[in-house]
């Protein structure tokens, strides 16, 4: 079979966008899971939220898609934080189970009022000015704003990365994930951290949401769809791995792009028989840590 | 020379000589979960001292330390240091007011490599050890900075442990079992360093299986049973009490 070079590179490049929404939304997920222990399945909610915050910033108060970047998360942040301190907290100790039951029905609350006055479809949401366009590199057409959410993705991962091994605050959290008391018992105050590591972790998923609102529509399912993946994503990856995350989610973007154009029959569900392959090997995920 | 406070240190009334004391632990219960653990612990810590709760396995030694630290769920009566009431604080404010505590099992965080280690406890106030006079208590750290903190030795594992708590500022230190699963000369070398610690005015209550050792460091003594204080002595008084003392401990 000979290989169209444009046809290949246009379907890496969706590889490499789904890839970064993948990497921002599992590297909250293990964020999240590390500090609070809790599966985060309102985590396609809260990215949806995202997505609508810059629908509501830019129509409603005309504040453009710059402001939204940052405006709705430090927002869906604040409202994760609410969430947290009045529903989440009360799960310390209990089975997964109920984290789960609960995280899930924070999401299908929140997905049902937006549908409930959104309707299921969508929402446009034009692309910023500065970003329309693209460059043509020869092999293939880059649109500039498909580029742009991938470098800005990276970019977000590796800070992200470097805030949890690398300065003081992620000493704190990676300390307190393996034994919360004993860090408390220094002085430190771990129940705030945990409202902020939520905070943190939600306002991640908020930020894809914008950077996904001109590329998909803005929709109340939007989150819903993409979430499944993303905890196979999670799974492979190994809960708990800041790098191993980041990784994941732009690898197995890449190869299921590579799948749409090498086997596009199997491009929906070659991310789950990848999991079922490494759960099969090796349960914890790739850079698990055994406990 | 007998002590008043230690000839008697399960009465209830937590009289006048509890004035003087840092820290000063009332009819102190304390539960985990349905297990009820301590069942009215009394005793004193003054200034300056060492003091160390002996006791059988399980007798309740650890969790009185917990209890003092605030790092058990439920728990009533009082404790009070330097004029505050600890019963009803969480262990954060707790250690802001300048407690420190090193568990049992040393705690060394496998996700932080030694220099993170020794940096995480946060000052609480001016006054905690540098760096360099870390280092010259305990120079193999120095060499370690690099590795991963579960990577260490046991013996060092516990010097860092120690020495973490040494540059928060904290002038009271609880040690729970400091010598446990150590190597003699290790055991020595943290000898001398409770003996120097003591020498720059901390306070430090230690909890020890090791007796040999403790005689060797310790001002005075309590002994914990089923979750009470039954007995308690100065060190100086220790010739005249080691029968009741090989009862108590079972050795």
């Amino acid at each position: 079979m000979s290989i169209s070079l444009p046809a290949l590179s246009a379907q890496l490049l969706v590889g490499l966008i789904n890839g970064s929404f993948y990497a921002l939304l599992s590297l909250g997920l293990a964020v999240i899971f590390g500090m609070l222990n809790i599966i985060n399945f309102a985590h396609g909610a809260l990215y949806m939220m995202g997505a609508f915050c810059a629908y509501f910033l830019l129509n409603a108060f005309g504040l453009n898609y710059w402001f939204a970047l940052i405006l709705a998360p430090v927002m869906v942040g604040i409202f994760g934080m609410v969430l947290e301190r009045t529903l989440l907290k009360w799960l310390t100790g209990l089975d997964h189970l109920y984290g789960l039951l609960l995280t899930f029905g924070i999401a299908l609350i929140i997905q049902g009022l937006f549908q409930n006055y959104f309707g299921s479809s969508g929402l446009p949401y034009a692309i910023p000015d500065q970003l329309r366009g693209g460059v043509n590199l020869g092999f293939m057409f880059l649109p500039i704003y498909r580029g742009w959410v991938v470098v800005f993705s990276l970019v977000i991962c590796l800070i992200t990365w470097y805030l949890i091994e690398r300065t003081q605050f992620g000493a704190y959290l990676r300390a307190a994930t393996e034994n919360p008391a004993l860090v408390r018992a220094f002085g430190i105050n771990v129940p705030r951290m945990i409202t902020l590591t939520y905070g943190l972790g939600v306002g991640l998923a908020a930020l894809a949401g914008v950077l996904s609102a001109p590329i998909n529509q803005v929709r109340p399912l939007m989150g819903a769809d993409l979430i499944i993946v993303v905890f196979a994503v999670v799974v492979i990856g190994g809960m708990g791995s800041i790098m191993g995350s980041i990784i994941t989610g732009f690898a197995l973007g890449i190869i299921e792009g590579l799948t749409k154009y090498f086997y596009p029959e199997a491009s929906n569900t070659v991310v789950f028989v990848l999991m079922v392959l490494i759960l099969l090997v090796k349960p914890t995920g790739l850079t698990g840590r055994a406990t | 020379m007998a002590d008043v406070s230690v000839a008697t240190p399960s009465r209830q009334d937590g009289g006048a000589s509890g004035s003087e004391a840092v820290l000063q632990v009332r009819d102190l219960e304390a539960w985990y979960g349905e297990s009820h653990v301590l069942h009215g612990i009394s005793f004193d810590v003054k200034p300056g001292e060492v003091v160390t709760l002996l006791g059988r396995n399980g007798a309740g030694k650890t969790s009185t330390l917990k209890s003092v630290m605030g790092m058990i769920g439920r728990r009533t009566g009082s404790v009070r240091y330097e004029g505050h009431e600890l019963i009803r604080m969480p262990s954060d404010r707790i250690a802001r007011l300048g407690i420190a505590f090193c568990p049992e099992e040393r705690g060394i965080f496998a996700s932080l490599d030694v220099r993170e280690n020794l940096m995480l406890p946060p000052t609480i106030r001016s006054g905690g050890l540098s760096l360099d006079q870390i280092f010259g208590l305990f120079p193999n750290l120095k060499e370690r900075l690099g590795s991963q903190g579960t990577k260490l030795s046991g013996g060092e594992q516990q010097m860092l442990a120690i020495a973490r708590i040494l540059r928060t500022g904290a002038r009271f230190l609880m040690l729970d079992e400091p010598t446990e699963g150590l190597a003699p000369v290790i055991i020595e070398q943290i000898g001398h360093t409770i003996a120097r610690l003591k020498s720059e005015g901390f306070t430090i209550l230690l909890v020890e299986q090791n007796f040999r050792f403790a005689s060797t460091v310790a001002d005075r003594f309590y002994i914990v049973e089923h979750g009470k204080i039954i007995d308690g002595f100065a060190s100086s008084e220790l010739q005249a009490n080691m029968d009741k003392l090989h009862t108590y401990l079972g050795v």
